[in-house]
């Protein structure tokens, strides 16, 4: 138990429900019904027991965690059991009178999301109309109360080119920082992927318009940039810093997943909050100790040096791609199956733009 | 004379489980050692960083042209991840 570090970060998917379709949505193909949500009084409990564990931010997400009549409340018990509590959210449903509750309840930062730059491209990937005027009127409610704000530019193929723009748009709404997160590939985003896949000039250009506003003395947000990875030579660190290392995802059901996307992952069995204490779950449970250390890995991980950079890479992308989540994620090039992330993207390259499914929000 | 101060969504943490003090902010926890912890409990939003340099280094009786760099550095780092405001 002692080599196991604390978590540092929650991220407790309040609810799927959403008014919202993006089809890039990081929630599971299967998702929660409202009637099966967790009550508030549970989730209370949940942020005391992961405080007392060690965790300092609390990250409330969905589905949209306005959907949740209590979001005040909860905000409330998270900053009395010692959280940091960070927001995500689309901004729909959220009036001046609750973004007031929230503030009161100590709410500490809001994370916006932006599906494009103007309501024509923002309103058709959300597949919400009036969605990016009601952004636009939330982020002034936010300014107004001096709120910490991030912009959460979720990228792809159709509006990565307008990325000078939404990062113009994010000074101008006031934020202090955009995370730019080119979409990755997983449930409803891999369903969607040649639609949603990026072309390597693109990504290219990004990375440039990235680099050069990080280097201008005047810039005053701050860039976190996520490039989509398919591209790239090596793999992204499983959750930074390895599975079971540094946080855990709560669904709205109570079920405690090491990764967002882990629920493919069909052969683990999730523990639950309700009948399980996170304690237990952290240190203890098969599904958060499947993956930890290296122990798990075969080759070419195994004699790597670069196991203790990326951890063997994502495994829930191994799963997806190779169906064995042991297997070394096959964005690296040193991977047996490299050629089925090359061959992904030279079919995106040869189809060109296609259409995409909606996320369909449960009931 | 700048005056450093948190800005809104920063806020220093009492971390009882780590035993230390934790700068946390939006995707941000920074874990303070002793140094960082000493100059961000001065950060009032009254001293500037001169002011803060010069009682640290009567605190630890330390020379002044040791701690006002290190003050200055640590200070103006923060401030370029916008952790802190230098008003």
């Amino acid at each position: 138990m002692s080599d196991i570090p604390a978590p540092i970060a929650l991220l407790a998917e309040l609810t799927h429900r959403c008014p919202l379709s993006c089809p890039y949505c990081s929630n599971p193909l299967e998702m929660v019904r409202g009637a099966q949500e967790l009550p508030t009084e549970v989730w209370a409990d949940v942020f005391a027991q992961a405080a007392a564990l060690g965790v300092l931010q609390l990250h409330l997400s969905g589905g949209e965690p306005a959907a949740r009549r209590d979001l005040p409340e909860l905000v409330k018990a998270a900053r009395e059991a010692g959280l940091y509590v960070n927001l995500i959210t689309s901004g729909i449903g959220l009036t001046p009178a609750r973004l007031d509750a929230l503030e009161a309840a100590g709410l500490d930062h809001v994370q916006l999301s932006l599906q494009g730059v103007n309501a024509q491209s923002a309103d058709k990937i959300g597949g919400y109309k009036g969605g990016f005027d009601r952004k636009m009127g939330l982020a002034g409610l936010i300014a107004e109360r001096g709120l910490a704000l991030t912009i959460n530019a979720v990228m792809h193929r159709s509006n990565l080119d307008d990325l000078p723009r939404m990062i113009e748009m994010a000074r101008e709404l006031g934020a202090r920082r955009i995370e730019i997160a080119c979409v990755q590939f997983y449930g409803w985003a891999l369903k969607n992927r040649a639609a949603l896949q990026p072309t390597r000039a693109q990504v290219d250009e990004a990375k440039a318009i990235v680099a050069s506003a990080r280097a201008d003395p005047a810039e005053r947000l701050v860039i976190d940039f996520v490039p989509p990875d398919y591209y790239a030579d090596y793999p992204k660190a499983c959750m930074g810093g390895g599975w079971g290392s540094t946080g855990l995802n709560i669904a709205p059901d109570g079920t405690v997943l090491p990764c967002h996307a882990a629920q493919t992952m069909t052969h683990l069995q999730f523990p639950n909050v309700q009948t399980t204490p996170l304690r237990e779950i952290w240190y203890g449970s098969a599904a958060f100790n499947a993956y930890r250390g290296d122990d798990w890995m075969a080759e070419p991980c195994r004699s790597c040096p670069r196991k203790a950079v990326d951890h063997g890479g994502c495994r829930c992308q191994a799963l997806a791609l190779t169906g064995d989540a042991a297997a070394t994620d096959p964005v690296c090039r040193k991977s047996p199956d490299r050629a089925k992330v090359d061959a992904l993207l030279a079919e995106g390259d040869a189809k060109g733009p296609a259409d995409w499914a909606y996320r369909i929000s449960p009931v | 004379m700048s005056v450093p101060v948190l800005p809104r969504g920063v806020r220093l943490h009492d971390d009882r489980v780590r035993n230390c003090k934790v700068l946390l902010g939006p995707e941000r926890a920074l874990i303070l050692d002793e140094t960082g912890t000493a100059i961000l409990a001065a950060v009032d939003g009254r001293r500037s960083i001169d002011q803060i340099a010069a009682d640290l280094a009567q605190r630890y009786s330390a020379p002044l042209e040791a701690v006002r760099p290190d003050v200055t550095n640590f200070l103006g780092d923060l401030a370029k991840r916008r952790l802190v405001d230098l008003v």
